[in-house]
């Protein structure tokens, strides 16, 4: 048996039933992490002797407290990969960057701290886009990671390493962040489940800051079950985060077998007519098809501020970076600012000019009321559907280097995602297939606080599809 | 000749005595802790840190901007001041600009003449009045400290996100006198609501003035009160230059002074004084340069994205407003009405609310007490005051033990009258020569030889018994001492 090609509930069901333990379930991530990475560079920092410590203490409190002990721990003994922009106390964190190339962290992020209450098992930190700055992993200062279906292409980013090391078995499930499309790019890029919560519904404590009113904390899994079942431990209020929302985190894992007849279905007309690839719409349109086969009714909305989204996005987006930013200034800790890669310097630039005076009015303020106008559109949407279907991004996963010189092409593949980040709602990422053996996934879209009807409607659609099933061959 | 007319406007910043900081949970109070012991990841600016707002220290900003009579934005928000400083770990400084919690107040004072003196004579309360109008009152956070030692410098972060309050004034001023009594009735106000100790010395209160003069070309136009002009109808000067590092009320004055010479000389140059911001010598006595406009920044201000925006409801700010307590001047009249008490004593005894608070106390318990018993003194609330100030007596005494002390200090003195004639007759013969210096007419003398038998007596004679027997005694051996002489 490979086990680390097993969902979390086939581990966790396996750990149970003594198949296996916490500490094969580590080997077996750490063997293929030896075996793959020279091909995927998904890991900048590897917690081998840690992972297996850890590993072999959860075999111990299982062996003490019995099946019991999964109520409490529902992750024990599995190995997961965290994004390298969360804090993980004394397990080096460098956002992707040489700036803090030897930054340890005294604490760790909120939601690592919940991870590892429940007993999951850091094998390590994935690569990304230093500070979540792109959409394929290329801007990472420690070399770019490869897509496990595809080695030539990217895996999608920012949270690039975290989608290479699950669609490629080197963990269960991994953390990433969301702030345009950095969670959902990468899981349509590599076949797997990616959640944007709501703005506010997962504390941001302790991850590094891109663009603070636009990023949310996802995770990439392969199968639905394990996604719900990872945001029911991450979510809810936190005192350290004033942004999180004191609601109630339902068990998203319970409503999954719900049935989705009826379901109000809503197609952006807007996402449907320019620089859309021919296969990517047939694909998608096939997915709509078998929605409403599942009992969905398909209408098509209007979203009419869609083409002022990305503009209002990248300035909003780098003027919160420039401001985040400043504390890299290499007086306390870190190297020099002249160490920052391009994209870095180019967003750095960008939002100090949008925002210092006599420019902030023409641009800060007047993106921040079109954002407004963003919001609304969803607002009004959602009170005629109650989801939005779209693809996740308008092309395949690319070749390396093959945007890399344009940057404005490369903001064009987060075009169909950035405007649910300015809106603040959350979509999910759902595997809809592949072209050409390259994986393409699907966008559903709820209102503020709907995860549970999300992956409702992903549950049913994946029971329908399976395409989880189809590893990477590598 | 030009008239030349000061425009002052100050800023000052006052630190919370709250428990925790201003966006995390550790101590605020930071003076003279051991360097970077208390801090966290928050106040040490980390990456991936959030702020999260003290709600004890946005009460308390609504209260000092209601004290202060300001309106209340019934939204507020905190925005990103950004500039590059060691001692500012996150690049830029939560603070508030374009909604800040309280705005357009005043402040009215008691103004005695030009300079302020404390008078002994009550009749002098009927003073001027002058309004210094509040521009806003908001809230931020404190940065960290550079300790330089020899070549290096260190920074200590223990300050770094201590709620900071900037008040702000509209340039209502036009001398160094009122800057100073304005200060301090405000540093007595921020003292009465409990909200900083506003130490100049430690820091917690920090002074700012901006400082212009204003030429008024026609020398026989009358100049108009700027106090009580609409800003709308006078023109600011071109330029403002502000001073820094001042950290004494004396030092505030001497640095306003300083400017308005060094302006005036400019301006009756025909120059315009530059835009700048100065440093304060104290030493010197002098302002120096810092820097010029051209190198002032620019702040890149936006929304704090990390703090929703504040929406304050209606019930809150009526409780807040019922904290707002008696305030010194209120407190000062009262006390002048009610008790009769000397003004310069009831000014002295109200500058601090702990101490007229005792002063109550012990008077009403007094009250009481006087009234059962069959001696009735008058007056006694002046006495009391007397006791008080003059550290006559210990504050640190309960306020029952201080009313029995007043009462044994302020009864007739029951006056063993033989040993009292013994014992003056003694004084005399011990000190000819003084008897001899107030015969000779030093009336003054005579207090000598009283403080002499009442320290023979321990307090235990009735001074107005001492001094007569004192005088009836000096008359009869200057009768025997002619005797004497003649034989």
């Amino acid at each position: 048996m490979n086990l680390s090609n097993l969902t979390i509930k086939e581990a966790t069901l396996g750990l149970k039933k003594k198949k296996f333990s916490s500490n094969q379930l580590v080997k077996a991530c750490l063997d293929k992490i030896k075996k793959v990475e020279k091909k995927l560079n998904a890991f900048i920092t590897i917690n081998e002797n840690g992972a297996i410590d850890q590993a072999n203490n959860c075999d111990l409190y299982f062996k003490k407290f019995g099946e019991g002990i999964f109520e409490k721990k529902p992750l024990l003994g599995i190995p997961i990969a965290i994004k390298d922009l969360f804090s993980t106390k004394d397990l080096k964190t460098t956002a992707g960057s040489i700036i803090i190339n030897k930054y340890i962290p005294p604490f760790d992020a909120t939601v690592v701290k919940k991870l590892k209450n429940a007993g999951a098992i850091i094998v390590g930190k994935t690569n990304e886009d230093a500070w979540g700055h792109g959409s394929s992993g290329e801007n990472s200062d420690h070399g770019p990671t490869r897509n496990p279906y595809n080695l030539e292409r990217v895996p999608g980013g920012s949270s690039s390493g975290s989608g290479a090391a699950v669609a490629s078995g080197e963990c269960f499930m991994a953390t990433g962040t969301d702030t345009g499309s950095s969670v959902r790019l990468p899981a349509a890029y590599c076949n797997l489940v990616g959640i944007k919560p709501t703005y506010g519904r997962v504390s941001r404590y302790g991850i590094i800051a891109m663009a603070s009113s636009f990023d949310t904390v996802g995770h990439l899994t392969k199968t639905v079950y394990d996604n719900a079942l990872t945001l029911e431990i991450t979510a809810g209020k936190d005192s350290y985060d004033a942004t999180t929302v004191p609601k109630d985190v339902p068990k998203y894992t319970h409503y999954l077998e719900k049935s989705i007849e009826g379901l109000k279905i809503g197609i952006p007309e807007e996402y449907f007519i320019s620089g859309i690839d021919e296969k990517v719409e047939n694909k998608i349109l096939s997915a709509i098809k078998q929605l409403q086969k599942l009992g969905g009714k398909v209408n098509k909305i209007s979203l009419p501020h869609t083409e002022y989204a990305m503009a209002t996005y990248y300035i909003l987006v780098p003027s919160e970076i420039s401001s985040n930013l400043s504390k890299f200034d290499g007086i306390r800790y870190g190297d020099e600012r002249e160490l920052f890669g391009d994209e870095a310097k180019r967003r750095i630039m960008l939002g100090t000019y949008t925002l210092s005076s006599g420019y902030y009015d023409a641009y800060y303020l007047k993106a921040a009321k079109v954002r407004t106008l963003v919001k609304r559109d969803f607002e009004e949407a959602f009170k005629k559907v109650d989801v939005l279907i779209a693809p996740s991004s308008p092309t395949l996963p690319f070749k390396i280097g093959e945007k890399a010189a344009d940057p404005l092409q490369m903001y064009l593949s987060d075009i169909f995602l950035c405007p649910v980040n300015l809106a603040g709602m959350p979509s999910l990422n759902v595997p809809m297939g592949f072209i050409d053996g390259l994986p393409v996934g699907m966008q559903i879209i709820g209102q503020q606080f709907s995860e549970k009807l999300l992956y409702q409607v992903a549950y049913k659609y994946e029971e329908a599809t399976q395409y989880y099933k189809i590893s990477p061959k590598i | 000749m030009n008239n030349y007319i000061p425009v002052i406007g100050l800023e000052i910043h006052v630190e919370l005595k709250t428990k925790s900081k201003m966006f995390c949970g550790c101590p605020a109070d930071h003076f003279a802790k051991k360097p970077n012991s208390i801090c966290c990841p928050v106040c040490l600016g980390l990456p991936g840190a959030l702020p999260v707002p003290n709600k004890k220290a946005i009460e308390w900003t609504i209260l000092l901007g209601k004290t202060l009579g300001c309106a209340i934005n019934k939204v507020s928000k905190f925005d990103r001041k950004h500039y590059f400083y060691p001692d500012l770990p996150k690049g830029y400084q939560i603070s508030q600009y374009d909604e800040p919690i309280a705005t357009k107040g005043k402040l009215s004072l008691q103004i005695q003449s030009s300079k302020f003196k404390v008078q002994n004579d009550s009749s002098k309360l009927k003073n001027e009045e002058k309004t210094f109008r509040i521009h806003r009152v908001h809230l931020e956070e404190d940065t960290g400290k550079l300790i330089h030692k020899g070549n290096e410098t260190l920074i200590d972060f223990n300050r770094s996100g201590v709620p900071l309050v900037e008040i702000v004034t509209e340039p209502d001023f036009d001398n160094a006198d009122d800057v100073k009594r304005f200060l301090e009735e405000l540093q007595v106000i921020v003292r009465y609501l409990g909200i900083s100790d506003a130490d100049m010395e430690k820091g917690s209160m920090r002074l700012e003035p901006n400082i212009s003069v204003r030429e008024i070309p026609n020398p026989k136009s009358q100049i108009p009160n700027i106090s009580k002009l609409p800003i709308t109808n006078y023109q600011l000067p071109k330029y403002k230059v502000e001073v820094k590092n001042i950290n004494s009320f004396r030092f505030v004055k001497q640095a306003i002074e300083y400017e308005i010479e060094r302006q005036t000389t400019l301006l009756e140059k025909g120059e315009t004084p530059k835009q700048e911001t100065r440093g304060f010598n104290s030493n010197k006595q002098i302002t120096y340069s810092q820097r010029s406009k051209e190198e002032a920044h620019d702040y890149r201000y936006f929304p704090e994205p990390d703090i929703p925006p504040m929406i304050f409801n209606d019930d809150w700010l009526k409780q807040i407003e019922k904290q707002i307590p008696e305030l010194p001047q209120a407190k000062l009249e009262r006390f002048v009405k009610d008790y009769s008490l000397k003004f310069s004593d009831a000014f002295i005894l109200t500058r601090d609310k702990k101490l007229s608070n005792y002063f109550e106390q012990v008077n009403s318990k007094f009250k009481i007490q006087n009234s059962k018993s069959k001696l009735k003194i008058k007056n006694y609330s002046q006495s009391i005051i007397n006791l008080i100030i003059n550290n006559k007596l210990s504050k640190t005494l309960t306020i029952g033990e201080f009313v029995n002390k007043v009462i044994e200090l302020l009864a007739p003195k029951e006056t063993d009258e033989k040993l009292l004639g013994a014992t003056i007759t003694r004084i005399i013969e011990t000190n000819k020569k003084v008897v001899d210096d107030y015969k000779s007419g030093k009336q003054n003398a005579i207090m000598f030889l009283v403080g002499q038998v009442m320290r023979e007596m321990k307090g235990k004679a009735d001074a107005k018994i001492v001094i007569n027997m004192l005088k009836s005694k000096i008359q009869s051996s200057n009768v025997r001492s002619s005797r004497f002489n003649r034989d």
